[in-house]
């Protein structure tokens, strides 16, 4: 499995490329709110810029918190969303310690997938998809190691 | 959002109420500097003074604003200070992303505060709040301030004005997000006589995009041509400042006060040179993956002990030829040093620097004393220039009152007009030859990117003036209609009419896509009458001596040459802007 990363930040120029991509093409909206990444400065423009998205926490508390099953556990970190169960408590954005998910106005929740899509267009090569070892493949690679 | 009307906040700043109208003519004047004007005729007064209260200042976007890269620019429209006049002018930054957002087209602000206020607006907000505590406070202070006070960070712009644009300076900018400026012809204090401090837009509403498969498959093609071809390395790479030694090579870079072409020390404030030592960082308007702005530092020794400050700085061809070239100051920190107080007190750095210029020749040619420039300029003195800046935007005594309006508005009260160097206004970076001069002495902004006056006497050895002014006419008519979708003009060579309406048809516009010709012409035409309407007559309009005694790699000019454009040019401005004018029907 991979997870979205944003190892290289410091190197942001604020175009906002990454969030208007995924809202564009996950989401199919224009906006820099209603996507899985978003893009704010450090406090002020002089001060550089930090990305707002998913850590891919596992466990995650989105997924403990959302009380219909529209967020659950993704598999090497982060969540599955169903948007057909969410009933818009607006509970998984209230449980992020890291303020990754956003909220519309009629409380919809907007999450990063992590499916790469912004990373291509971001042009100072930020962004990272980096694999990581789930639990599961950890144990087939431990059974390996033994046998 | 894809509307066939324009969907305009109104806020009245003498009754603190605000409106949200809905303004007919999508298919007419597609926006940006289109709208502006057709807004300018129904709200602006053409007879009335700029600082009469009931002028509106003007911000407006494009049809395709947020949907396509680099459609990143702001126009901002409002009759200007410096010649009274109706004027635009234009900043990259975060305003267009966060107007989009805000769900309008264009903001017009009239009126007058009782006391100083900013104005915080988002799609589902407008609050006009008194900030009298932050009048007299500088650029960067009153962002600090404006940042903490409303919320939005990082989907959000902040304009706002320094103490030039407070004292009504007619080289005072809009600061537009740190780094941007909507610099020239005064916007700065047709803000400062509203007693509007700041304006903070946040952009907080969604839309849904066009469901078809067109609109994707075209973003692609946009992104593509925008991110991997060579044309836009430049930008990204040096940017803009990689023209100061070809410039300088050709004759054709202003030095102290035009007194020279070139100059043999030029490296120490090349695009090279600060790419080298002082470039620290870049940064992007909203919406662009290019990232054309170049950032410096500049660190001051504030103790005997080893305790510094540090301060970044934004810098680009023309601020370093107004602040480097222009005044003999051909050392990269230096030059950042002066843009910074310039950054500061919220002036123009075009204007500003290129009016210290003219102060200098002037207190050297004894036309002026030190009773009147207070510091002794010089060229090459970063440190009086500094100093002089701040008196510049202050109105410290009677001549920096005067200079403060316009270097010629000083030339002629204290006689000094053949070395005035204004084309309409301070000149660009350019000194290129007779098609520049003409450009931007009689060009709609008075800027060098109204036309390509300056590649024209590069590609150009023929001299005809009916040929160049057919040019220029053209060329204004082409970008005319790219400043109305609001591309950002280093685009320029991507955004062709073609894929421009292949982009406007995408997201629903079919009408104007089908007729960019035909719109572009009427926009033209709106711009010039509006201008004229406000007073401009292009035949008034002189280029002073100093831009006939230069030699360029072509040799002397020839002012006969010269002339014969200028005339040719203003008869096709007075053609154009007369002109019956019939609206342009859309192809369905």
């Amino acid at each position: 499995m991979k997870i979205l990363t944003t190892p290289r930040m410091e190197r942001c120029i604020g175009c906002h490329s990454c969030s208007l991509a995924c809202a564009r093409l996950v989401h199919k909206r224009l906006s820099w709110d209603t996507a899985g990444i978003r893009i704010r400065t450090s406090g002020g423009l002089s001060t550089g810029f930090e990305a707002r998205t998913c850590l891919a926490c596992d466990p995650a508390p989105c997924a403990e918190a959302c009380p219909t099953g529209a967020y659950s556990q993704r598999k090497g970190g982060g969540v599955v969303v169903r948007k057909k169960l969410c009933i818009r408590c607006g509970e998984c954005a209230k449980a992020c310690p890291v303020d990754a998910i956003y909220l519309d106005t009629t409380v919809e929740p907007f999450v990063c997938i992590h499916c790469s899509r912004c990373v291509k267009y971001c042009p100072h090569d930020c962004l990272e998809m980096k694999k990581v070892v789930t639990e599961d493949e950890a144990a087939e690679k431990e059974e390996e190691v033994q046998s | 959002m894809i509307r066939d009307h324009f969907r305009v906040l109104t806020i009245n700043l003498s009754s603190g109420r605000s409106t949200i109208v809905e303004v007919a003519g999508r298919n007419e004047v597609a926006g940006g500097s289109g709208l502006a004007a057709l807004l300018f005729n129904k709200y602006g007064h053409m007879e009335k003074p700029w600082d009469d209260p009931e002028q509106p200042l003007i911000f407006a976007i494009g049809p395709l604003t947020g949907y396509f890269p680099l459609m990143s620019k702001t126009v901002c429209a409002f009759k200007s200070p410096y010649h009274n006049q109706y004027a635009e002018s234009h900043a990259g930054g975060r305003s267009a992303l966060a107007i989009r957002f805000a769900d309008l087209d264009a903001i017009v602000i009239t009126g007058k505060a009782a006391k100083p206020v900013s104005i915080f607006l988002g799609s589902r907000h407008i609050e006009i709040k008194e900030v009298h505590y932050l009048w007299g406070m500088d650029v960067y202070a009153t962002g600090k301030y404006l940042r903490h006070m409303f919320r939005g960070s990082g989907h959000r712009s902040i304009l706002r004005i320094g103490p030039a644009g407070e004292h009504g300076s007619a080289m005072a900018g809009i600061n537009a997000d740190t780094y941007r400026h909507f610099g020239r012809l005064g916007g700065g204090a047709v803000m400062g006589v509203k007693n509007l401090k700041g304006i903070a837009i946040q952009g907080d509403a969604t839309f849904l995009l066009p469901d078809n498969k067109d609109y994707p498959k075209i973003f692609e093609e946009v992104h593509k041509q925008l991110t991997d071809t060579d044309m836009m390395s430049k930008y990204h790479d040096l940017g803009t400042p990689i023209n100061v030694i070809p410039l300088n090579k050709l004759k054709a870079l202003p030095v102290r006060n035009l007194q020279q072409t070139s100059d043999p020390d030029i490296a120490g404030i090349s695009g090279e040179k600060f790419a080298e030592v002082a470039l620290l960082r870049n940064n992007a308007c909203a919406g662009c993956p290019v990232g054309c702005i170049h950032i410096g530092f500049v660190r001051e020794r504030f103790a005997k002990e080893n305790r510094y400050l540090y301060r970044q700085v934004a810098y680009d061809h023309e601020p370093i030829f107004a602040t480097g070239s222009m005044l003999g100051v051909l050392d990269c920190f230096r030059v950042l040093d002066i843009i910074d107080v310039v950054e500061r007190m919220g002036l123009d750095v075009m204007s500003s620097g290129v009016a210290l210029a003219w102060a200098t020749e002037a207190l050297e040619k004894g036309i002026i004393s030190e009773k009147e420039t207070i510091i002794p300029l010089k060229f090459g003195d970063a440190e009086g220039y500094k100093e002089a800046m701040i008196h510049l935007a202050m109105g410290t005594n009677e001549f920096y009152q005067t200079l403060t309006k316009g270097t010629m508005v000083a030339a002629e009260r204290y006689n000094g007009k053949d070395f005035a160097c204004v084309l309409g206004q301070e000149m660009a970076g350019y000194a290129t030859g007779e098609a520049f001069f003409t450009s931007q002495a009689l060009g709609f902004r008075h800027s060098h990117l109204d036309s390509a006056g300056y590649s024209y006497d590069q590609k150009t050895e023929e001299k005809d003036a009916a040929k160049a002014a057919d040019f220029l006419i053209k060329d204004e008519q082409g970008r005319v209609f790219l400043t109305s979708m609001l591309a950002c003009l280093f685009a320029r060579g991507v955004y062709s009419d073609e894929l421009l309406g292949k982009c406007l048809n995408s997201v629903g516009y079919t009408d104007l896509a089908g007729s960019i010709a035909d719109v572009s012409r009427h926009i033209q035409k709106l711009r010039w009458r509006t201008r004229v309407s406000t007073g401009f007559d292009p035949r008034s309009v002189s280029i002073p001596k100093r831009f006939t005694e230069i030699v360029t790699w072509k040799g002397t000019i020839d002012t006969e040459y010269l002339q014969s454009l200028k005339d040719e040019y203003s008869k096709r401005i007075i053609e154009l802007s007369a002109e019956d004018d019939k609206k342009p029907e859309g192809k369905t």
